[in-house]
């Protein structure tokens, strides 16, 4: 029986010929990370271990980016404990404020992933890489911690959906605009335990923004991991990138999938999703007037340069409407340079925008922009639920940069094809 | 093992920033945690939830962020058992790893109210509720998980040498 991308990958992870959907197995890690509210946890879990060190100083790697720069004391406390670990045990990879950015958009720019790894993450998120053919999950504490102690955790085998694109985004149309638009389709707990596995002759038109974007989300729909077919497009980024050489894996011929959806790029619309569950996802002949009070463009979902342009080119010249506060939070230092030097922030800034250092912040209600009971905010984050950022009667309506660009503009939820007037 | 309490019911999709809001990340102190426990989906949980009861829910139970602060919190309320129709995968695993027990059973969360008193004995995968005197079936753990919830979690396994 044929194997998917994901079964080649923990088959090849467990010294194991072939693997089946449903089988435990204990997999090798390439890659183990934490941040600064899960490390702790872990850390106080390692303690238990008495183990001197980490298994691999170069494949364990800590950053300081959910409540840093140091929100409160408390947060201050738990960067300082991740700090102090890291430089006892001589771990490569601890970024802290200055190197930090938002983990899941600096690990593949930094180069620490490349496809064929395994990469467990103390954060739901880790899924994001997937896009670079990587098998990539988020854990828990404790599995972070048994993994920086002796390298390996224990999985079930996934079976897959297979998800074969065709077709090319329209202008202002992005993969957040897909994976909402598929979550909308199959729910929050449609891909619950297993892979979402991505390919098809779409891939083509999709840059590793949109793929990374996409990945990222796979958790919202409760999968296990998202991963992606890998192509030209992957190879030229890890290479830029340089990360350490990719293998490649690819789903056999008589792979068994659970499901095969197919999705037409062309026809994907600029997609909003509605409090309190990602799968709320509407398309604006279903959307009236919501006027908003915040929008929110970062996060590891959409804090890349690629979407830091879209908003950019929609915003030029333009004022926010008055009464909306417009966050934007590059998610790493590269990008925040990046988009200086290319005159993002200008016009940003100019147009009435606040521009912060990077930090997961307001996505999870953390800091750098919480939202007051009754207020509603368009965000470019990943997740809409009760309270998520802030108030538990607030309101968070999931979206693209270019969808949160075009609503910062006119103050409500607004598609950027009205406010660029673009024919489709 | 064996569990029995009062249940506290719950809906589908309860997810990990309601279970523990992240403004109480700053902390993994187990007693602080259980103190907000379930606090933006039910501000009465901690006032009324004792000893040994247990939680029924729906479907993708403790769905979201990967917080292992969430089945901590949960345990060190007092809660003993979790019962769901489904469990969001991290969740699951986080909580077989901290050794709070779970187990799937829609037959069960749809037989029990709120309030009724039920007893699970996990070696034979039989829920009874003692208020009403229905009996439901679950599947037993896999061995591998079986052998890690046996030794106390992740952590004991390792270090005694169980997984290596």
């Amino acid at each position: 029986m044929g194997m998917t991308m994901t079964q080649k990958i923990l088959a090849s992870h467990a010294g194991l010929e072939t693997v089946q959907a449903g089988q435990l197995i204990l997999a090798n890690l390439d890659l183990v990370l934490g941040n600064d509210i899960t490390s702790p946890v872990a850390i106080k879990e390692f303690s238990k271990l008495n183990k001197e060190g980490v298994f691999d100083k170069d494949k364990v790697t800590m950053v300081m980016d959910h409540f840093a720069p140091n929100k409160d004391i408390k947060a201050a406390e738990q960067c300082k404990m991740c700090r102090d670990f890291c430089g006892e045990k001589e771990v490569t990879h601890f970024y802290d404020v200055g190197k930090m950015g938002i983990e899941h958009a600096l690990l593949p720019e930094q180069g620490l992933v490349t496809a064929g790894n395994v990469v467990i993450g103390a954060d739901s998120h880790t899924c994001t890489y997937g896009a670079l053919g990587a098998f990539s999950t988020g854990v828990g504490s404790t599995d972070m911690a048994c993994g920086m102690a002796i390298g390996k955790a224990w999985f079930k085998v996934p079976s897959a959906i297979k998800f074969n694109l065709m077709g090319k985004l329209r202008k202002y149309v992005s993969g957040k605009d897909v994976i909402l638009h598929i979550i909308g389709k199959i729910g929050v707990d449609g891909a619950l335990y297993r892979s979402m596995e991505f390919t098809g002759e779409g891939l083509s038109s999709l840059s590793m923004s949109d793929r990374l974007c996409i990945a990222n989300m796979a958790i919202e729909a409760g999968a296990k991991n998202g991963i992606f077919e890998v192509d030209d497009i992957t190879l030229e980024y890890i290479k830029a990138h340089g990360a350490k050489e990719p293998a490649v894996y690819k789903a056999d011929e008589d792979a068994v999938y659970d499901e095969v959806i197919d999705i037409n790029l062309s026809e994907i619309e600029p997609t909003v999703s509605f409090p309190h569950l990602p799968e709320n996802a509407k398309t604006f002949n279903e959307i009236s007037d919501i006027k908003i009070n915040q929008v929110v463009i970062g996060s590891c979902t959409n804090g890349r340069l690629e979407d830091l342009q879209e908003a950019a080119e929609i915003m030029k010249g333009k004022q926010c409407a008055d009464g909306v506060r417009v966050i934007i939070i590059p998610a790493t230092q590269q990008i925040y340079l990046d988009a200086m030097e290319q005159g993002l922030l200008k016009i940003f800034i100019e147009s009435g925008a606040v521009v912060s250092t990077p930090t997961c912040g307001p996505c999870l209600g953390g800091h750098m922009g919480i939202l007051a009971k009754g207020e509603r905010a368009v965000a470019t984050t990943n997740r809409n639920f009760v309270g998520r950022m802030g108030h538990v009667e607030s309101e968070v309506y999931l979206a693209s940069p270019a969808v949160a660009a075009a609503s910062a503009i006119t103050g409500k939820i607004s598609s950027p094809w009205e406010v660029m007037n673009y024919e489709v | 093992m064996k569990y029995e309490g009062k249940v506290i019911k719950y809906g589908d999709n309860v997810d990990t920033d309601v279970i523990i809001p992240a403004r109480y990340l700053n902390t993994s102190d187990h007693a602080e945690l259980a103190s907000h426990c379930m606090e933006d989906l039910d501000k009465t949980f901690v006032t009324r939830v004792q000893q040994g009861d247990i939680i029924t829910a729906g479907f993708n139970f403790g769905c979201g962020s990967s917080r292992e602060h969430a089945p901590i919190a949960i345990k060190a309320s007092g809660i003993s058992l979790v019962i769901a129709k489904s469990f969001a995968r991290i969740f699951y695993r986080n909580s077989i790893n901290i050794g709070l027990a779970i187990v799937e059973c829609p037959e069960a969360v749809d037989g029990i109210s709120e309030g009724d008193r039920v007893e699970a004995d996990m070696d034979n995968g039989i829920i009874r509720n003692l208020t009403t005197g229905k009996e439901y079936k679950t599947a037993p753990f896999p061995e591998f998980v079986q052998k890690i919830i046996e030794n106390g979690g992740l952590i004991n396994s390792i270090a005694e040498g169980i997984i290596k």
